[in-house]
């Protein structure tokens, strides 16, 4: 009895010992990992980079023996692992804003490593041809302003369009995300109104309309919404055969959304930190409602306990990745960088320094 | 505590072997007091570590939600607004959400728990039709929440908004009301399975002798069973409104996710839960964060209060 009562006490204390003990370990792995091995380089942010950072990674690891772990937990969140410096790089589909930047304690620059396009998708059943929409009616029908499918100022734009008299439902994402910013910057470049009651922001007030999870949800409610227009992603658009408007653009062309229409947006003047918009750009060519994604590295690469052979092999992997890497976007549909975006990236990644000297030569 | 010298140690016959043995007695006695303590001591440990959890998590909720306090104030709590752009945060279509949709999921859930747990516990304790409807129950608190969001939003939300577009409202078929309607699905279990139990342990004399002075089933289950259970079927409801309140996935998927205030229980709305998880990972403002966590604190009391007033309600019923 008291031999088993001893055992049952000395086990009941070994577990909450492991137990105490495997948490303590867990929290400092966590901690070190980032600058014990310098063959592994650890990423963070926008889940919309995922399946082509995980396409380029791993064919990066092939040649280079390079392994890098990337947590696709969002642009914010991103953000802020590069805040805490617990990450060689943060990725993200807005670029840092004012307050953002002021928590850094270093200067971070911005390399435009991918483009994608927001699209609108609509389930109207009986409408065989492709919908055309202009800037003014997109921000009236999200203001909640036109309410019917057969709105005369829808029924001009598309003319010989037999449009059904059905109410409109509005699908719009719930969680923060690059894609409503995206979407939101656009409409308030092109609408006042937007801009003043709304304004743009990766989560924003709706004044109409329904909220999904992720391009998951929005497609979900158009899909099932008889009359639903929303906003997803270009690359989950195809992938999901939905249908999507034509935009007009700020040149006057309606854009068929595609990989080419894109980088067309891209190819325009970029300013020197890459921080730019691709909504509403001019190019006569390109689809209005696209935007950069970005990859955020400290300007200065030598902090913490870092090596100067891991901030080469950080700098290497971006330099690879907006030039070779560029192969792989087309087929999991993301727009290539423009040659405008690879030689503005290629400036910045000269600028990035270790300890004041100069990366790539 | 008892230590060693604590213990009498008597020795009536001190005979060199009577001596040893009762020292030996002694040891043992000593072992065995010794592993009480030290179990008594662990218990100890265990509670207080669920005590400081709590409390920590409280704390933490309350610290870095200062920020939010400080900058809103009180109006955060009947603010009309949730506008991220401009950092105007007011949380009530967010609690009204809440509690419109936990308690609306309860009314509909009660007549089922209430009837399973009758069911099981009264009248069919065994058997295999019981024991399917009890495994069945069961297995519905082990589906993963994301699971009956899909359902929900594949299966339930077209029903609803054919049933919507006969009664007149608006056909959007998500909201407060589908989300009441997964969440009464889901928090079924909770009620029926302590229900089931407490029925159980009705003492079967009592019973008999209702039985005994003529009473039909029916009446022995509405003056015996149910008044000796209330107590425990009430706790049961509770637990299951504590799920409904935190419930995060499902009704995501389902409510619509509106920051406007609900018109009618059709409406698209939102809860607390689901804000925090929709909007956690991409606040990227230190306010925005911290009215955020602030929506927390405010659903962490919600729940504090409702579990006190619940056990009011319960002490009350066992005095009578």
């Amino acid at each position: 009895m008291t031999i088993k009562r001893a055992i049952g006490a000395g086990v009941f204390f070994a577990i909450l010992s492991t137990s105490l003990v495997s948490c303590g370990g867990g929290g400092n792995t966590g901690g070190s990992d980032s600058t014990s091995t310098d063959d592994a380089l650890i990423g963070a942010g926008s889940s919309f980079d995922n399946p082509l950072f995980s396409k380029q990674f791993s064919e990066y690891s092939k040649t280079n023996g390079l392994k890098v772990n990337y947590q696709s937990i969002g642009s914010g969140a991103g953000i802020s692992q590069l805040t805490a410096k617990t990450v060689d790089f943060g990725a993200s589909d807005a670029p840092m804003n004012g307050k953002q930047d002021s928590a850094l304690s270093a200067p971070a620059v911005h390399i435009p490593i991918t483009a994608g396009a927001v699209v609108l998708s609509y389930n109207l059943p009986d409408v065989k041809d492709t919908l055309m929409l202009t800037p003014g009616v997109l921000a009236d029908i999200f203001l909640g302003k036109i309410t019917k499918w057969d709105d005369k100022a829808i029924a001009a734009i598309n003319k010989g369009v037999k449009l059904p008299s059905t109410t409109i439902v509005i699908a719009h994402r719930s969680d923060g995300s690059g894609t409503s910013n995206i979407f939101t910057t656009y409409l308030a470049k092109v609408s006042d109104e937007w801009n003043t009651k709304v304004g743009h922001g990766s989560s924003v007030n709706w004044p109409a309309g329904l909220g999904g999870k992720g391009n998951e949800g929005v497609a979900g409610l158009i899909k099932q919404t008889p009359g639903a227009i929303g906003y997803i992603e270009l690359a989950y658009a195809i992938q999901n055969n939905m249908p999507y408007a034509k935009m007009q653009n700020k040149a006057g062309n309606f854009i068929t959304p595609s990989i080419a229409s894109v980088t067309a947006a891209a190819n325009i003047q970029i300013p020197a930190d890459t921080k730019v918009s691709l909504t509403n750009t001019d190019a006569a060519d390109g689809y209005p409602i696209s935007g950069f994604s970005w990859v955020i590295i400290y300007k200065d690469q030598k902090y913490g306990d870092r090596s100067q052979d891991r901030a080469t092999k950080l700098v290497k992997l971006i330099s690879w990745m907006i030039h070779d890497g560029q192969q792989y976007s087309s087929a999991l549909n993301y727009a290539p960088l423009s040659p405008a975006a690879v030689s503005a990236g290629d400036a910045v990644l000269k600028s990035v320094t270790y300890d004041g000297k100069p990366i790539l030569q | 505590m008892i230590t060693r010298s604590d213990l009498p140690l008597r020795v009536i016959n001190s005979s060199p072997e009577a001596v040893a043995k009762a020292k030996k007695r002694a040891r043992l006695s000593f072992r065995q007091i010794r592993t009480e303590n030290i179990f008594n001591k662990t218990l100890i440990l265990m509670g207080l570590i669920m005590v400081v959890l709590v409390v920590g998590i409280f704390l933490t909720l309350v610290v870095q939600s200062l920020p939010s306090i400080k900058a809103l104030g009180p109006k955060y709590l009947w603010g009309k607004v949730w506008d991220p752009v401009q950092d105007i945060y007011g949380a009530w279509p967010f609690l009204l959400g809440t509690l419109l949709s936990s308690f609306l999921a309860l009314i509909i859930s009660i007549p089922f728990s209430i009837s399973v747990a009758i069911f099981l516990g009264e009248y069919h304790p065994a058997g295999w039709l019981p024991n399917l409807l009890k495994n069945a129950v069961e297995l519905i608190a082990a589906v993963p929440s994301v699971i009956f969001g899909f359902w929900g939003l594949a299966v339930l939300v077209p029903i609803v908004r054919t049933f919507e577009s006969h009664i007149g409202v608006a056909p959007v078929g998500v909201g407060i009301f589908s989300s009441s309607l997964i969440l009464a699905i889901m928090i079924i279990p909770y009620a029926a399975s302590l229900g089931r139990s407490m029925i159980n342990l009705v003492p079967s004399h009592l019973k008999e002798a209702a039985y005994g002075l003529g009473a039909t089933r029916w009446e022995v289950i509405r003056s015996v069973v149910l008044p000796y259970t209330k107590s425990g079927l009430f706790a049961g409801i509770l637990l299951s409104l504590g799920r409904a309140l935190g419930e995060t996935m499902a009704v995501t998927m389902v409510i619509g996710n509106t920051s406007l205030i609900p018109k009618n229980i059709f409406a698209p709305g939102n809860t607390m839960a689901s804000v925090i998880a929709n909007e956690f990972t991409e606040a990227d403002k230190p306010v925005y964060l911290s009215a955020l966590i602030e929506l927390g604190l405010v659903l962490f009391l919600v729940t504090v209060v409702i579990n006190m007033i619940g056990k009011k309600i319960i002490d009350r019923f066992t005095n009578d």
